[in-house]
């Protein structure tokens, strides 16, 4: 039980008193997630749109599928990166392997099914009402479109924070895609891991709740501007 | 609203522009790219080389610890130029095999069976096969690695000259699946035996402030030895790979100057890791 209490303090020491590897776990941690989740919303907003907004023949069994890869395991989306990523891999030659980029594609393949599914549900959650009230007002199809668009704004930021939450927090891709390299792949997660494994508890409750500070400030930085307007 | 989406989205912008800047690592032709063993990480020894080998070589080095078994696929697939694993018979196959070049046995320390202070199998001094037949005969509880890592390899090769079947699905028998360190504490918190380096032990100790409730109750059989090796990966079945590094790290190795910051690698004043003397 001890560890719990000592890692608390040894958090707000690892923060206060600029630790070298904490920081490069912290920089590695926030530039994997933003590469990943630029791409996941890139893609994922427009495609989770389209299946919200049409209608077409096999849209249930799609919206299945897509519900069912939000619950890919970390592990075999690393596994399958990896196997395309090494050397001997289709995609070897590019050295992406071990590096911040390949834990990044990783990443955004497990976030892309839970962006893709959540704004598909916010937009048709609102589709019909709307789309009358706005068919009978004399609206436009692209004024109707983008108004839902507008309108499932709030579901499509809840989409967002919850793929950014699981992208934060997954550490199989991180550790087989990254390697857990010191200073450079080191990501918060796999570092917990490796305290781990060494015994240091400590170290790893601290590690913990700087993730978790991260998480905090993201949120409440959302909320924030979401109360706002 | 639309101000602050605005401002979200160039902030956003902002960041990845000034993250995607950064220079990427893996281009870097004097990176030399290691994979090795969870032992040789956990207990620091490379940490405290690196920054000697960077400055005597000036070469680059980056390492991915795993286990053995790992560590020797990774070097299959062309991933790692340079390994660092002790595993014997699984490195004299993949060399037979034509994956890696000029095995060279730089180090080694000794395993140690480790188990409760009160002994049940009555182990303590006594030889390895007597320890591990009254484990076995008494249905005392055991944890494995289980995850083929160098120390697994060992621990079967142990059953099987001690004329043992190898357990696998005996109820007293676990297989943890994980690294050294967590297999120690799984062992300590079930109250049964594991195999065990002695530097990952030391560092156990260490972190458990001198007072571990799982202590050594075997060592200094012959059958105990842990031998690390460098293997060069072969250039002629991975042509990217940096094998001249490779090379030059396994010289570095070898060099009585390494070997001597090698035997004067202490923690909590004990040495971990012995020159092998051929």
């Amino acid at each position: 039980m001890d560890f719990i209490i000592d890692g608390l303090l040894q958090a707000i020491q690892l923060l206060l008193h600029g630790d070298g590897e904490t920081y490069s776990a912290v920089s590695a941690t926030l530039r994997v997630s933003t590469y990943s989740m630029a791409a996941s919303l890139l893609l994922g907003i427009p495609l989770g749109f389209l299946l919200g907004h049409n209608d077409f023949l096999w849209k249930k069994h799609v919206r299945t599928i897509v519900d069912t890869l939000m619950s890919l395991p970390t592990v075999l989306v690393g596994l399958l990166v990896y196997a395309f990523l090494t050397s001997r891999g289709p995609l070897g030659e590019y050295g992406l392997l071990f590096t911040l980029e390949g834990i990044a594609i990783g990443q955004a393949i497990l976030a892309l099914p839970i962006v893709i599914a959540l704004t598909a549900a916010a937009v048709e959650s609102m589709d019909e009402k709307l789309r009358v009230t706005l068919v009978s007002l004399g609206a436009s199809r692209r004024q109707v479109l983008y108004s839902t668009l507008w309108e499932a704004r709030y579901g499509i930021l809840a989409a967002s924070m919850n793929a950014f939450g699981r992208v934060l927090t997954e550490v199989g891709i991180a550790m087989m895609v990254g390697g857990n390299i010191k200073w450079h792949t080191r990501t918060i997660t796999t570092a917990i891991a490796l305290e781990t494994n060494k015994g240091e508890f400590a170290t790893g409750v601290a590690l913990g709740i700087v993730l978790m500070a991260i998480a905090f400030i993201v949120n409440f930085s959302f909320s924030f501007l979401r109360n706002r307007s | 609203m639309k101000r602050n989406l605005f401002v979200v989205s160039l902030s956003l912008i902002a960041v990845f522009l000034i993250f995607s800047g950064s220079p990427a690592f893996s281009a870097d032709a004097k990176l030399l790219r290691m994979a090795t063993t969870t032992s040789t990480d956990d207990t620091g020894l490379l940490d405290y080389l690196k920054p000697y080998f960077v400055k005597e070589t000036g070469i680059d080095i980056q390492w991915i610890a795993t286990g053995t078994g790992k560590a020797l696929k990774l070097g299959e697939n062309c991933d790692a130029d340079v390994l660092l694993v002790h595993a014997p018979d699984a490195e004299k196959k993949f060399v037979a095999d034509g994956f890696g070049l000029d095995r060279n046995v730089v180090m080694y320390n000794d395993f140690v069976l480790i188990g409760p202070a009160s002994d049940p199998a009555g182990g303590k001094g006594k030889g390895v096969k007597e320890c591990l037949s009254a484990i076995s005969g008494k249905n005392i509880k055991f944890v494995s690695r289980g995850d083929k890592s160098g120390t697994h390899q060992a621990e079967q090769i142990l059953w099987k000259t001690s004329g043992l079947p190898v357990p696998d699905k005996e109820p007293w028998y676990a297989q943890a699946g994980q690294g050294m360190l967590t297999t120690i504490q799984i062992a300590a918190e079930q109250n049964g035996y594991t195999l065990t380096d002695r530097g990952t032990y030391i560092k156990y100790e260490y972190t458990m402030k001198g007072n571990p409730p799982l202590k050594i109750l075997v060592e200094g059989d012959d059958l105990l030895k842990n031998i690390y090796s460098v293997i060069v990966v072969n250039p002629a079945k991975c042509p990217n790979v940096k094998s001249d590094l490779a090379k030059a790290f396994s010289d570095w190795m070898s060099r009585p100057s390494t070997q001597n910051l090698i035997t004067g690698f202490k923690l909590s004043g004990k040495q971990l890791f012995f020159i092998y003397s051929k």
